[in-house]
């Protein structure tokens, strides 16, 4: 029990300290994004006058009041969703264009992390259990050779050969354009579709991290003595492989899991850049290209939130799976 | 430790006399043993790294790597020497497919790819081994003061190391960018180096932790020593392949972090680098156009400099543990 209390505890210290950098790093750098604004503004051509720039200040959270009562401001606007216009969009505010773009990039990183972390594991599990065998040094070697592979040099080949050359798939967007997202079947499909390539992208750079960790885990467990006493008592291969060694490999796998997400988070910016996918990634880039802080504070908040979520998730998850790290 | 395995056969005067040798008065006096019978001191800079190479040199996979970094190292040093034209000179036909004069063709400004491919690798190599080197000195002194502090410094700091892990990397990059305002390739450099470190960080922590209740430090700090020399003369040179191996991982990571920036145009995308030549290769869609080149000769050098770090840091264990090194 204390195992998790503590973990409960770490969670919401964790979280508050990464909503607390969230407001710290802005204010730290030099210049003020009011000014940026305002700068973006006069340059396309818009009327700056004073009306406006408190407007803006306002709505950035950076009036002249003292850092405190900023900070409480801040922290209240989280608890009331309340995250501000964007300028990216025309009349749309923060919280409305994040929950359209969430949908898509939680689809796509979701079944990407979890169909990366069990092929991952199986070639990894597969890897271990025979290996100095010819498939051991294939599966290590593409894997090395991969984990080289920035996730957007990958995207852009599959782009050239799926999509531009031999015209397999979509070259570009979430759903083909003129459509209406709707949760129809047919809306669906074409949706799917459009994803395999970014999905594909996603998985192979992040595939290389779970088979070298699940091989090397094997590899440790394997020298284990129930290991040689399961031999002993002529239980099959395919027992000792399964339910003695990759089972006990699989743990530390799980707690590598946050660090595995971070990067596919990191990877699915560039992939919806490169796929014109309709992500929060896109988002992202479009709120940095046009200096649009609230957006692009919040989208980073919010990754970050949802990240501390899964890796806290599986921390417990952890804990249910192994009674040794409850003690 | 004596053993008498080495036997000397000589003959003096018709007469058949063994002269029996201890092994270790065999080996000819060389660097490396006579630092295994002195206490263990940082040799100069420049001894230091052709010890660790000639010993890299003996791992297979090592060996690969040197050579693709020595190539790229190489490049660097010549570039002026090699390029055959100007990088930044806009003098020639735009949108050119690999010809005579331009080997890989001409960006849509009129550069030459060759001469900037060559010039870029000199800010990859910096942007990777700076940012790597930064990462890894704050994860060193991170690492080793909170394994050598148990208590309060020890909580401060690993909470910190732990948010800094799990803060998702390249939305954290792009955020801190963004602020800055700034585009050079120096900024990139420090962003870069100053997020990539709480992985090395928690290593070296650990390893520490471990080696602070080994009777050598103990006996260290118990004769008076000052604490920071205890940390720097007794537990440092312990942990060179920890150290060198966070390196080459930051290193990695570096390359590809860098080129994602300057691939989606943070950074200054007029520098000539392999990210800035992707990221216009993209802008100018140069797939459609059928410029290929333009996408596959920049993402290769990118897949092998990280794979260079990522071969050279299999051999790495070996430096610090003479048994791993293979005969």
């Amino acid at each position: 029990m204390r195992y998790f209390v503590r973990k409960v505890g770490m969670f919401f210290v964790t979280i508050w300290a990464a909503v607390t950098l969230n407001f710290v790093v802005p204010r730290l750098m030099p210049g003020s994004p009011v000014q940026a604004t305002l700068m973006r503004l006069a340059a396309s051509g818009q009327v700056v006058t004073n009306a406006t720039k408190r407007a803006i200040e306002i709505q950035l959270g950076l009036p002249h009041t003292s850092l405190l009562i900023q900070y409480g401001d801040y922290l209240l606007n989280i608890f009331r969703f309340r995250f501000g216009m964007t300028y990216s969009i025309t009349d749309e505010s923060v919280s409305r264009a994040i929950m359209a773009a969430a949908p898509w990039t939680l689809v796509l990183v979701g079944t990407t992390t979890v169909l990366a972390f069990l092929v991952g594991t199986m070639l990894g599990v597969y890897a271990g259990w025979k290996r100095q065998s010819r498939v051991d040094s294939i599966v290590t070697v593409g894997s090395t050779v991969f984990s080289a592979f920035p996730p957007f040099f990958l995207g852009l080949l599959l782009l050239y050969f799926m999509g531009f050359k031999y015209h397999w798939l979509p070259l570009t967007g979430g759903y083909t354009p003129g459509l209406t997202p709707s949760l129809s079947l047919s809306f669906l499909g074409n949706a799917f579709i459009h994803s395999i390539l970014p999905a594909i992208t996603l998985i192979i750079t992040s595939l290389a991290g779970w088979v070298l960790g699940m091989r090397n885990n094997m590899i440790n467990t394997l020298g284990e003595d129930y290991v040689l006493f399961g031999e002993a008592n002529g239980l099959r291969d395919k027992t000792i492989a399964f339910l003695y060694v990759a089972r006990n490999a699989l743990l530390p796998n799980v707690t590598s899991f946050g660090l595995a997400l971070g990067s596919v988070i990191g990877g699915s910016v560039l992939v919806e850049s490169i796929f014109g996918y309709p992500g929060v990634g896109s988002l992202l880039l479009t709120a940095v290209n046009n200096r649009d802080y609230p957006l692009m504070q919040t989208i980073f908040l919010m990754i970050t939130v949802s990240m501390l979520v899964t890796i806290f998730v599986a921390d417990l998850l952890y804990g249910l799976l192994d009674p040794r790290v409850r003690q | 430790m004596i053993s008498f395995r080495n036997k000397r056969r000589d003959i003096i005067k018709g007469v058949t006399v063994e002269i029996v040798v201890a092994e270790d008065d065999a080996r000819p006096l060389n660097e490396e043993s006579k630092s295994s019978y002195n206490r263990p001191k940082l040799p100069g800079p420049f001894v230091f790294i052709l010890r660790a190479v000639s010993t890299l040199w003996r791992n297979k996979k090592s060996r690969v790597g040197l050579v693709i970094l020595g190539f790229f190292i190489f490049v660097s040093v010549m570039a002026p020497i090699l390029a055959p034209h100007s990088a930044t000179a806009t003098n020639f036909k735009p949108y050119q497919n690999p010809n005579a004069t331009n080997w890989l063709g001409t960006t849509g400004n009129g550069q030459d790819v060759l001469s900037q491919m060559i010039y870029g690798t000199r800010v990859s190599l910096l942007v990777g081994l700076g940012a790597g080197l930064l990462a890894t000195l704050i994860a060193l002194s991170i690492g080793l003061v909170s394994g050598y502090r148990p208590g309060i410094v020890d909580e401060v700091l690993s909470f910190t190391t732990n948010l800094a892990l799990v803060l998702p990397g390249l939305p954290l990059m792009i955020v801190i960018a963004t602020y800055l305002r700034s585009n050079s390739m120096w900024m990139i450099l420090f962003v870069i180096g100053f997020t990539g470190w709480a992985t090395g960080a928690r290593v070296i922590r650990s390893q520490t932790a471990t080696l602070r209740s080994r009777d050598f430090v103990s006996a260290a700090s118990f004769s008076g020593e000052r604490l920071l020399r205890v940390v720097f003369k007794e537990i440092l040179p312990n942990m060179v392949s920890l150290a060198a191996a966070s390196f080459f991982g930051a290193a990695t990571a570096a390359v590809i972090a860098a080129s994602s920036l300057e691939f989606l145009g943070i950074g200054n995308p007029n520098t000539v680098s392999w990210g800035s030549i992707l990221y216009w290769a993209e802008n100018d869609n140069a797939f459609l156009t059928g410029q290929w080149v333009l996408v596959f000769a920049p993402g290769i050098a990118i897949v092998l400099l990280s794979l260079s770090f990522i071969l050279i840091n299999f051999g790495i264990d070996t430096l610090s543990n003479p048994r791993l090194r293979e005969k």
